[in-house]
């Protein structure tokens, strides 16, 4: 089995105990920021820190992605006889930000406003060393309503 | 009373045109608007040019003749074309100059605007990961919106239908072929809820205004047009824009209702005193969503206003007349000021197929785009 490796390690880390999304805590206010930035929108502060952010939360908006996005940037299945629509939405982490994802779900009448998702890992394409690249999802919760 | 009039409008079609480049519609909107108000390029004193895919503004005086005016180039997102107006204005109102003029070109590769992104390092994720989609945005955005404010899908298909109708009474503009709302809603799914014919396309043209101060305005034209006010703003924490890879929690007003609150202040008048406007419509939720963020209806009122046809060429409160971004494309630099371009038409009477009945005498206009900014002006006879 291939090894998996993560888009871009400095906005998601690949754990052990499954993927975690790298953001940014104020020390002065308590705002959070994803990706992590050196300075809060909020408080206009840059006592910033990185902070792991939580992986429940739940769907705040959603669409879905209905064409093949161009590449690049694209790094997915961009042949428009190959493609297959996804699911894009924020999702709201408790305390912390809503953060805009992937969504493993693409079925309208199987998303609502307000359910519990989690985060996962979808594939993107190989990389140079035939790797499997993955970038980070959220999915319906299986642990019923967050 | 405004101390800035606008003397001169001149437009070059927006749609495709093969073979000619985005600099050279600029360059023939700066003609005719030059032949509109009766001047010669050599007496225009200043100029401000945006465009943010068709090259730098100011090297199209090679094309219009080296006059040694002072040219400054804009480019501020989807509000370039706003933001030169912004510049012109003022340049006028602090008594620098009494003539000059704003343009605003472009000219973009077909298909949804490629946005690439840079992260703090490494690869390109947003993107890469199939997010940084203007149309993503404007999906959720609605979505939403639809939800809480009890808006149909059958709404965003009556304003591509009404977009495609004005369109095809407007010679400048891009798609001049009625679309009923099935046909609309029968088009393919972009980005849930909305279709293929709900979205404008990026596309090509340019747009160019004479202002001149308010008080030499007859010198150029029977017919001035004053700019009441001219207000661009970005984004304060907590509002939802577009491109953005977070939200903080908290949940706050966008750019336009500021930008509109203080265009309103500006002016001196009420959303009530506003006889037609032109507002910015990415896609046909967009429209729904800027009638009540510019303070014209209740959010949710929007469901019955196009029911009843309040928002037609003929109705109580007309709403993007010639066709409005889904009808001619959005050429990101000519946009803003096309909708100016389109009021003038409309407070001067010249709107031919399309005028507005019971003489306007007040309008307004609202660009909106990325990273979260808005642009508004109002205009009065
Ligand atoms: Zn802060």
């Amino acid at each position: 089995m291939n090894a998996q490796v993560s888009i871009n390690e400095s906005v998601l880390e690949l754990t052990s105990d499954g993927p975690r999304l790298k953001g940014m805590r104020c020390k002065n206010c308590g705002n959070h920021v994803f990706p992590y930035q050196g300075g809060c929108p909020k408080c206009t502060g840059s006592d910033v820190e990185p902070v792991l952010l939580g992986t429940h939360g739940t769907l705040w908006a959603w669409t879905i992605q209905g064409f093949p996005p161009k590449a690049p940037p694209y790094l997915g299945e961009t042949d428009p006889d190959k493609f297959k629509p996804y699911g894009v939405g924020y999702v709201e982490l408790p305390g912390e930000v809503k953060v805009e994802a992937r969504l493993t779900e693409s079925d309208p009448t199987r998303l609502k406003i307000g359910m519990a998702m989690d985060l996962t890992l979808v594939p993107l394409c190989k990389d140079d060393d035939g790797n499997d690249m993955v970038t980070f999802a959220f999915s319906p919760s299986t642990k019923g309503d967050a | 009373m405004s101390e800035v009039a606008i003397v001169g409008i001149g437009m070059h079609e927006f749609g495709r045109h093969e073979g000619v480049s985005g600099m050279e519609q600029g360059a023939i909107a700066v003609r005719r608007a030059c032949a509109d108000a009766g001047v010669e390029w050599k007496d225009i004193q200043f100029a401000f040019g945006g465009s943010s895919a068709a090259g730098a503004p100011d090297t199209m005086v090679s094309q219009l003749g080296l006059t040694g005016l002072q040219f400054i180039n804009v480019q501020n997102g989807c509000a370039t074309g706003g933001s030169a107006l912004f510049s012109a204005y003022n340049t006028i109102m602090s008594g620098a100059y009494d003539l000059g003029i704003a343009i605003g070109f472009d000219k973009h590769e077909r298909g949804a605007f490629r946005v690439e992104t840079k992260a703090r390092e490494g690869r390109d994720w947003y993107g890469g990961s199939g997010m940084a989609l203007t149309t993503q945005f404007f999906g959720m955005k609605i979505n939403r919106y639809m939800q809480e404010n009890n808006i149909s899908q059958r709404s965003l298909a009556r304003v591509a239908a009404k977009a495609m109708r004005n369109g095809s009474m407007n010679p400048m503009a891009w798609r001049r072929k009625a679309l009923t709302e099935e046909e609309v809603l029968q088009s393919q799914m972009l980005s849930y809820p909305l279709t293929q014919y709900m979205f404008c396309s990026p596309g090509e043209g340019g747009v160019a205004l004479i202002l001149a101060r308010a008080d030499q305005a007859h010198k150029y034209t029977k017919n001035p047009i004053y700019l009441q006010s001219a207000v661009v703003r970005s984004r304060r924490f907590g509002s939802f824009e577009v491109l953005a890879p977070s939200l903080s929690l908290e949940y706050g007003e966008g750019p336009t209702v500021d930008a509109s609150k203080a265009a309103f202040e500006q002016a001196g008048i009420g959303p009530k005193d506003i006889d037609l406007a032109q507002l910015q419509d990415t896609e046909s939720g967009a429209e729904v969503m800027h009638m009540a963020e510019n303070g014209f209806c209740e959010h949710g009122e929007q469901e019955s206003m196009l029911e009843k046809g309040e928002t037609e060429i003929g109705g109580r409160f007309p709403v993007n007349t010639d066709g409005g971004c889904l009808a001619n494309g959005e050429p990101v630099g000519a946009s803003g000021l096309r909708q100016v371009y389109e009021n003038v038409l409309q407070l001067r009477g010249d709107a031919g197929p399309r005028q507005v009945p019971n003489d306007p005498k007040v309008a307004y206009t609202h660009v909106y785009g990325a990273p979260g900014i808005s642009g508004v002006t109002i205009l009065s006879r």
